[in-house]
């Protein structure tokens, strides 16, 4: 895009516009806010089965998640969303939920694998048959295991929801 | 003026949300500053019911139950099942589909041991290896892919062969494998068996003799690291294993060092065990034809004769319906030790009860013993040199 104008307000994207001259951008506070949250995703390291064997393939060498901006953190204080991967039984369920609560707002869950999702083939007594009966889940990545390229389009959807949130940052919404 | 630090006992709760449990183990300490007074573990937390779920399928059914048992090394996994299912059947695969389990035993071997030294070394402190390990393993992954289609749950072994053969392409980049591998073994040798910080976190920590070790249980290399000689694969063969020459490494001292030196020298010997195995390869089938009533016939056949067809789908979806009755009883050596597969049929196609004797599940009882009288930081160095997971304690 050719900016000839130094002082008049330029359109670069929709709803954000720059003043060249004097190094400004203009935008709303949701744009900002918004980007700054999706493009700094921490999730709490919370391995529970097989998942997160493949979580921990997507965060290393090969596929590297930091280059998304992902840092894993080992506690649930200082983390944004948690990845929940693996089977949920009925005695980790309220470990899962406890660690959902220690987050601090605004918080994502992302259901990865089929056990998370729904249960899967553990149809048995002690398996909860999927964590959205506990948790408000966003995204639901399927797989058994999921391969990593399908744990990193469901953290791109979670960043399209967050982009596409409107007044969560305000205590009046 | 007395000096001394008077401490008092406090209870810290360890897990199951802490990351260097390997999943979801809970540890309540008991510490006296820095000292572990006692320690109790908590398992139940992976608890899924596979036994249970399994007795309410066919015997073919179950094989997937058994890939997410010890997810890290699921190829053993479904090896030790099928060869228990063979036992009770008295079924004989052909040669060629002995080599080619013995082979990608030996490869998820390889990649367990890949993943076991990258948490280690990450819960002690060295993250480089953690990294350097994930490259390695990331390339087996990409080679279980080639071979049956999965990464990580493979269900590859089938009861009196296997799947699928083995195609040019996977033999060819398996051995380009094998040549780089023991390279890579010194790389990380290299950063951390001389390393001081290494070294002062595992010589000395978590001493276990001989003796107890085998009172405790302990199998695989959480007891080779004490001196004691065992392995399954040489004692009591099973596949290829008494065709294949290997060396099984023995530690001396029982404490984390000596564990982490028997892992590193086992996947040496894996991956001399798999360039054996590529070049003794025989040509043959990878089913067996001898007991029609309890294998799959070939895809071939099941595509294009009824009878087959009809075969095929009964003993998927009813299984064997005359499956002679007994018990049986078959060990198998995987990455973190003793795997078991204690299996009663009572004549329908179905088992009547199964039992997995997991290897994890023993290493935990032994926890307390090595963790107790040692620091608070030397807690995460035992479970790392214990090497558990527990999809397969929890069973």
């Amino acid at each position: 895009m050719l900016i000839d104008s130094t002082l008049g307000l330029v359109d670069v994207e929709e709803g954000i516009k720059v003043i060249p001259g004097a190094n400004t951008i203009i935008t709303t506070l949701d744009k900002f806010i918004n980007w700054g949250r999706e493009s700094s995703l921490w999730p709490v390291t919370f391995g529970l089965a097989c998942c997160a064997i493949e979580m921990m393939a997507c965060g290393s060498s090969h596929y590297d998640l930091d280059r998304l901006g992902i840092i894993f953190r080992g506690s649930p204080r200082q983390a944004d969303c948690m990845i929940v991967a693996g089977t949920v039984t009925k005695k980790m369920a309220p470990v899962v939920r406890k660690v959902y609560d220690q987050l601090p707002e605004p918080r994502y869950v992302i259901a990865m694998g089929s056990c998370a999702c729904s249960g899967n083939v553990y149809r048995s007594y002690s398996v909860v048959q999927g964590c959205d009966t506990f948790l408000p889940v966003d995204v639901y990545v399927p797989g058994c295991p999921p391969r990593p390229e399908a744990l990193y389009d469901g953290i791109i959807r979670l960043q399209e929801i967050i982009s596409k949130e409107r007044m969560r940052w305000s205590p009046i919404r | 003026m007395d000096k001394t630090i008077k401490t008092q006992e406090m209870v810290l709760n360890m897990g199951p949300q802490h990351p260097s449990t390997h999943g979801v183990l809970r540890l309540r300490l008991e510490v006296s500053g820095e000292t572990v007074v006692k320690c109790t573990p908590f398992v139940g937390y992976l608890h899924r019911g596979t036994e249970k779920l399994a007795e309410g399928m066919t015997y073919l059914q179950a094989i997937p139950l058994m890939d997410r048992l010890d997810y890290i090394s699921s190829m053993t996994n479904d090896v030790g099942y099928c060869i228990a299912v063979e036992r009770l059947f008295d079924i004989n695969p052909p040669l060629r589909a002995k080599y080619i389990r013995t082979m990608v035993s030996e490869v998820s071997r390889i990649s367990s041991h890949l993943l076991w030294l990258a948490t280690h070394a990450l819960d002690i402190g060295a993250m480089t290896v953690f990294l350097y390990a994930f490259r390695e393993r990331e390339r087996i992954l990409e080679l279980f892919e080639m071979l049956c289609g999965a990464r990580l749950t493979v269900t590859y072994p089938r009861i009196g062969g296997v799947r699928n053969d083995v195609t040019q392409e996977f033999i060819d980049t398996l051995y380009q494998f094998t040549e780089e591998f023991p390279d890579k073994i010194k790389e990380y040798e290299t950063l951390i068996n001389v390393n001081r910080i290494w070294l002062k976190r595992t010589v000395g920590i978590g001493v276990i003799s001989g003796e107890e070790a085998v009172n405790y249980g302990l199998t695989g290399a959480a007891l080779r690291g004490s001196g004691v000689d065992y392995d399954i694969r040489k004692h009591f063969p099973y596949d290829a294993y008494d065709l294949v020459n290997f060396e099984v490494p023995i530690g001396k001292n029982g404490d984390v060092y000596d564990r982490y030196l028997c892992r590193m020298e086992e996947m040496r010997q894996s991956n001399s065990i798999i360039r054996q195995c590529i070049e003794a390869l025989p040509t043959g089938p990878i089913m067996t034809s001898d007991s029609p009533k309890y294998t799959l016939p070939p895809k071939d056949k099941v595509l294009n004769n009824m009878e087959s067809l009809i075969h095929h789908f009964t003993l998927i979806t009813k299984g064997p319906m005359t499956a002679p009755q007994g018990e049986v009883y078959v060990a198998t050596e995987v990455p973190k030790g003793e795997l078991g597969f204690y299996i009663i049929s009572d004549g329908t196609g179905k088992p009547y009860r199964m039992r997995v004797r997991s290897p994890s599940f023993v290493h935990v009882s032994a926890l307390p013993r090595l963790c107790q009288g040692g620091m608070i930081a030397d807690v995460v160095a035992n479970i790392g040199s214990i090497d558990v997971v527990l999809g397969e304690c929890d069973r």
